[in-house]
């Protein structure tokens, strides 16, 4: 055991997979010598060699097509977008081929690739470095779709996603690479190694896919969130004083509807949150599964607290970010009589 | 105020439309033989010329001359003709089969029968083609069943895809037929991903891309050039151009670039024009370019020239872009006489015994169609059921598929 970064748990899940597995192999824009942007796949190169580790052109498509090639012939390719708002030239490649190659080939050719990328905002990105595109991954028959929240998570969930005999897309909230961001941009950033879910097992573990983690346990409202969005949502807890149950949905397809349900059903009241912009985000999934399984346990409207329906802005990041005041706000209004 | 007179807008146009005289006079066809036949592990840029002229074999006498001569024996070549007439005989069935209503769509090769079945004698056992729809050639000379062919296009319960793609979207690991895409030249990266993976494995088997001249416009097929350029793959880039792209005739794709083979040159990569109407030629390119891949010297890109004699697809009628009698002013002639025509020239055929065998492998596919029809049409009884419908989207079937199939009462 010991605290790591969110970027050093990813790295260590690569690794780890990358030792275990010779057909485990990592590639993307600035992969290889140097080691990612963000430094996720630092020093993969110089331990498992360029053949398994390398840098690439600047074509998105080229990267999840060269990899759908590659896991139709039976590698198991971690591939990087450099950020999510990059994947767009690449999304032909995930819709039309990578997902649905095991059902068109009735099963002779399998996709069993891992395409990471960055996501979210906060760190000052603009409109092209910020956004949260799970809703255009959720929406998609045949891949499956990982936010991680945590260091520890991270880890497990990105082994589970490369053990995974189907594709998986891996969006890592680039916010939380160094620490628990609680919403809360004028304040010291707390680091990993401060908090107990920065503790991660060394060696081999997975965190199965659809499965949530109850990360905080209240009686009167059910908060559903992924990623970012479950520390900010903590603190707006802390901060509104409501005994909110916090999940952190971990994965969002496969989803976990057991362990909502049976939350819901017990606050009889739902606020949903992401970062991602609110209209057909996937919130709107989240609430028509709650109102369709807990409708006579509902003693409010679901509420759901988003990005704004506008691009990610530059100087304006933080109104509009949904941080702990909005949250808290959605908290109080839902518990209204 | 600008010194200048106003911009205009250049839109290519083919030669001739509809009612006009078919003109090929545009298209330098060498004479066959008189292309050199370069060591294939030359340096690219010593035979930037093959990019632009075309590599023949046979010439307007049947016979078989030049330095591409000779790659094929006597009985593959009878084989290679059997192969290129099957194909030829199942495209009148499946074709007549959709307009009986047997099925929804059906795409044939008329035409271009030799480009795939030569194609297939130059690989081995574990090579992957990634093909697009006019390749079935691939499936019969790599000795595939007709009459599951004939499922899949019926989408019947006997259909190795269980109903779920398209006519003629194939699909056969064990024959080295990767699984059709209908999104044009997605594939083509993905075969320069498998001869990557091929190469970083230390394996010995290689990779066939395949696109049409149209295609070659997409983001994909640049993708695949740049990466099978940089890591040098062991790859052979195929360009089938049969001048049209339905009803766009191919300088709309092909642009300023002289040819869609010259596209190869500013990546580094050999790239050789070919006449896709004359089997003996495209076999012989072929064993070039997979002695390169095989001999770890990198991709080779092939411009198959060729003429889409059959409209795109049943859903396409051609009369209303270009001239009727286009196909017969097509300088390269029929890929399926001029073999025979070869073979009669070397004593080893004759016009009793083409006819003789046009019978037989006629009654071989009406035979194979008959059995696939055992199993059920598109509109019969028989079909793979709405339950399977949700199997395959996972390895493993998610809580959300079981409760949507269970609500499908399948």
């Amino acid at each position: 055991m010991a605290r790591r970064t969110m970027i050093e748990a990813i790295r260590d899940a690569m690794d780890v997979m990358m030792s275990r597995d010779d057909d485990v192999v990592v590639f993307g824009e600035d992969v290889g010598y140097f080691g990612g942007v963000f430094r996720a796949s630092q020093g993969l190169q110089a331990k498992y060699g360029k053949s398994r580790c390398f840098d690439t052109p600047i074509s998105e498509l080229g990267i999840v097509g060269a990899a759908v090639g590659m896991a139709a012939y039976g590698l198991k390719p971690c591939v990087e977008i450099q950020f999510a708002d990059y994947m767009y030239p690449a999304y032909d490649q995930i819709v039309s081929e990578a997902a649905r190659l095991r059902y068109r080939s009735g099963g002779q050719f399998t996709c069993p690739l891992v395409v990471r990328m960055p996501t979210g905002g906060g760190i000052f990105g603009g409109q092209t470095h910020s956004q949260s595109p799970e809703a255009l991954f959720t929406h998609v028959c045949g891949i499956k779709t990982v936010v991680p929240s945590n260091p520890s998570d991270a880890k497990g969930l990105l082994i589970a996603a490369i053990e995974d005999p189907d594709p998986v897309i891996f969006l890592e909230p680039k916010r939380l690479y160094n620490g628990p961001f609680d919403g809360h941009h004028d304040r010291p950033v707390t680091p990993w190694s401060k908090h107990e879910l920065g503790e991660v097992a060394d060696g081999h573990y997975q965190v199965p896919l659809g499965r949530a983690a109850i990360r905080r346990e209240g009686r009167t409202v059910t908060i559903l969130a992924y990623g970012t969005m479950v520390h900010v949502a903590e603190s707006a807890v802390t901060e509104s004083g409501v005994d909110a149950e916090i999940i952190d949905l971990r994965t969002l397809l496969p989803l976990d509807l057991e362990t909502i349900e049976a939350s819901v059903k017990k606050t009889g009241r739902c606020v949903i949150v992401h970062e991602a912009t609110l209209t057909s985000g996937f919130g709107a999934e989240l609430c028509a599964l709650v109102q369709a399984r807990c409708f006579y346990h509902l003693e409010a409207p679901i509420a759901r607290v988003a990005g704004w329906d506008t691009p990610y802005p530059h100087a304006q990041e933080w109104d509009y970010f949904p941080g702990p005041e909005r949250i808290g706000r959605a908290l109080l209004e839902t518990l209204e009589p | 105020m600008s010194s200048y007179g106003p911009l205009t807008l250049y839109i290519p146009e083919p030669a001739v439309r509809p009612g006009g005289v078919p003109d090929f006079s545009n298209i330098t066809i060498p004479r066959a033989g008189s292309v050199d036949r370069p060591p294939v592990d030359i340096d690219p840029r010593a035979i930037r010329d093959l990019a632009f002229s075309i590599i023949r074999v046979l010439n307007r006498e049947g016979e078989s001359v030049g330095p591409w001569a000779g790659s094929l024996t006597e009985a593959e070549l009878l084989e290679g003709l059997r192969h290129m007439m099957t194909l030829r005989a199942f495209d009148v069935r499946m074709q007549m089969a959709q307009r009986q209503g047997k099925t929804s769509f059906y795409m044939q090769h008329l035409g271009e029968e030799a480009v795939a079945c030569a194609f297939r004698r130059a690989l081995s056992t574990g090579d992957m083609n990634f093909p697009t729809y006019r390749q079935a050639g691939l499936l019969i000379a790599g000795g595939y069943s007709l009459v599951d062919m004939a499922c899949q296009i019926y989408s019947n319960a006997h259909d190795p895809l269980k109903g779920r793609q398209l006519p003629v979207f194939y699909s056969s690991k064990e024959h080295g037929f990767f699984s059709i895409s209908g999104n044009l030249a997605t594939q083509y990266i993905q075969a320069v991903g498998w001869a990557m993976a091929s190469a970083i494995k230390n394996d010995t088997r290689i990779a066939v891309g395949w696109i049409g001249d149209g295609a070659t416009a997409e983001s994909d097929f640049h993708a695949a050039l740049v990466f099978a350029s940089t890591y040098r793959a062991p790859v052979v880039l195929n360009i089938v151009n049969n001048q049209w792209a339905i009803s766009t005739f191919q300088g709309i794709a092909r642009g300023g670039s002289g040819t869609f083979a010259a596209r190869g040159l500013g990546f580094g990569i050999p790239a050789l024009r070919v006449d896709g109407n004359d089997y003996l030629a495209v076999h012989a390119v072929a064993k070039w370019a997979c002695e390169r891949a095989r001999r770890n010297l990198g991709p080779t890109l092939i411009e198959h020239v060729t003429y889409r004699v059959g409209a795109h697809s049943t859903s396409d009628d051609p009369a209303g872009y270009r001239p009727k009698a286009e196909s017969d002013a097509w300088p390269l002639g029929d890929p399926v006489i001029r073999l025979k025509n070869h073979l009669i020239q070397r004593g080893a055929w004759s016009e009793e015994r083409h006819k003789q065998a046009e019978a037989e492998i006629l009654d071989t596919v009406i035979a194979a169609q008959k059995e696939a029809e055992r199993f059920g049409t598109l509109h019969s009884q028989q079909k793979p059921s709405a339950r399977d419908m949700f199997e395959g989207v996972f390895a493993e079937m998610p809580p959300h598929l079981r409760r949507q199939r269970q609500q499908a009462g399948v």
